[in-house]
């Protein structure tokens, strides 16, 4: 990994989170009627602690699931590696919820689309709202994050890499040169 | 992850990683099959030919259900309303379907081998739905499957075949698979029902019934096959009942933590007694339900390579 800077550390996520909280419970009035969905891996570790935060501030715990979109995608006839797939856990009613996914990185916007089309296949929310950590740029579908942590301009060389405790070694997101 | 195998002809020479994934894969599958809406768009553009020169009636819908759940086109060929009986040869016919711009065949057919030299006369993806006595991969994977759904491991499992096994493809699908995965494997059944040399595959024999079901933790039971022949070796189908066929008695005198599977279709009264078929030691529509959600992981695996 050729790291070219440190751009969030351990407390800066906290932070970035506990204000990603605040603006969900923000812009909808509350707690009762959002489902928190974590897109696979590290959007999961994401709605985890924002599920967490979010129960601190408003005392009630929002339903958390989970959702694997590699059966959605559009690349597998263009991609050298075959994508593994997962299990996607959301157990819960959806319908006419509003839903809050969640993920890591957004980048060309090809996995939020897949993700899309995964939960219309579940119910009918009534609103679908999208947060990321990190927006990166480069988009190549017309879609747009309800909530940003931080915006990152980058270079297409360049990748962000987002680093949680409960896989990796620590919290961190990092700029690195793309290895290819 | 991918599989290093590019068409499922037999469990025989699969490495175990394959069958780990493949399995791994189906429960992905097992959850959409939950959703209300039991579709995903994966093999969206992919055709799949059905090839059936042989009656069926799960395997065939659990195949097309599945190519339909990953949103796959499907075609069924059938041979009693084809060409086949104005005498065009197999090789012409599959040449014909393939010129139709097909991706994968799923083919069974009555004579072993068939799936193998499909594989050397077309491009396509083959996938064997049971060829002769041969094999049947997909629905050892699907006994796998259950196996491991039910008691969460395959490793030093004991697993005993019942039945006719010399002319089941099932068995030994099931006797190589198992192998690989780690189970100690073992049959039962007249010596009439055994092929020579059976234990050259590592299996240990059985002919007392108490005894395969005391010793074993699963015991699958196959069907009797009349239409290949099997009543030329019992005398009766009453005796073999009596002798090697699995009751509430005989569970209940030797292992009530027996697990019983049984591919389908079920002679009632001759290898398995009503009682134990709609019982609570058995997982029999289980497996049906598995079985779909293994030939998605099948055919999402081998559609998807490059």
């Amino acid at each position: 990994m050729n790291v070219k800077a440190k751009i969030i550390d351990e407390d800066g996520l906290k932070r970035t989170i506990t204000r990603l909280a605040h603006e969900i419970l923000e812009r909808n009035k509350g707690s009762e009627n959002i489902i928190l969905i974590g897109m696979r891996t590290r959007g999961e570790f994401l709605a985890n602690r924002i599920q967490k935060k979010i129960e601190e501030i408003d005392n009630s715990k929002p339903e958390l699931g989970i959702l694997d979109a590699t059966l959605y995608r559009d690349d597998f006839r263009t991609r050298l590696k075959q994508p593994e797939v997962s299990v996607t856990d959301i157990t819960f009613d959806i319908n006419e919820k509003d839903i809050i996914l969640i993920d890591d990185v957004l980048y060309t916007g090809r996995t939020a689309r897949a993700s899309l089309d995964a939960i219309m296949d579940l119910g009918r929310p009534s609103t679908i709202q999208f947060c990321v950590l990190v927006d990166r740029g480069h988009r190549e579908m017309p879609i747009k994050a309800d909530f940003v942590g931080k915006n990152i301009p980058t270079s297409i060389h360049e990748e962000i890499k987002v680093k949680m405790k409960e896989i990796d070694d620590e919290d961190a997101v990092y700029l690195v040169e793309s290895p290819n | 992850m991918s599989l290093n195998i590019k068409h499922l002809l037999g469990l025989k020479d699969v490495p175990k990683n394959d069958i780990q994934l493949i399995l791994d894969t189906a429960t992905t599958f097992r959850e959409v099959l939950e959703r209300p809406i039991k579709k995903v768009p994966t093999l969206k553009g992919t055709t799949i030919v059905n090839l059936f020169y042989e009656n069926s009636t799960r395997t065939r819908l659990s195949f097309e259900l599945a190519e339909k759940r990953l949103s796959a086109d499907t075609l069924n060929f059938t041979t009693s309303n084809s060409s086949t009986k104005k005498g065009e040869t197999f090789k012409d016919t599959v040449r014909n379907i393939e010129a139709m711009k097909i991706d994968m065949i799923v083919v069974r057919h009555q004579s072993a081998g068939v799936p193998h030299y499909l594989t050397k006369i077309s491009n396509a993806s083959i996938i064997n739905a049971g060829d002769g006595r041969h094999e049947h991969p997909t629905q050892a994977l699907l006994d796998m499957y259950s196996i491991r759904e039910k008691i969460g491991k395959l490793n030093n499992l004991n697993v005993c075949i019942v039945g006719d096994i010399s002319h089941s493809r099932v068995a030994l699908s099931n006797i190589f698979g198992l192998i690989t995965m780690g189970a100690k494997v073992s049959v039962c059944a007249p010596p009439t029902m055994l092929p020579k040399n059976i234990e050259q595959f590592g299996v240990k024999i059985f002919h007392d019934i108490n005894k395969a079901v005391a010793e074993n933790d699963v015991v699958n039971v196959l069907r009797i096959q009349l239409e290949r022949d099997a009543g030329n070796t019992i005398p009766s189908l009453r005796e073999y009942h009596n002798y090697f066929g699995i009751t509430g008695d005989v569970i209940e005198r030797n292992n009530k933590d027996i697990l019983i599977l049984h591919p389908g279709p079920i002679n009632r009264g001759v290898e398995i007694s009503s009682e134990v078929a709609d019982g609570p030691y058995q997982i029999i529509l289980d497996q049906v339900t598995n079985g779909v959600a293994i030939r998605m992981a099948v055919l999402y695996l081998l559609g998807t390579m490059n």
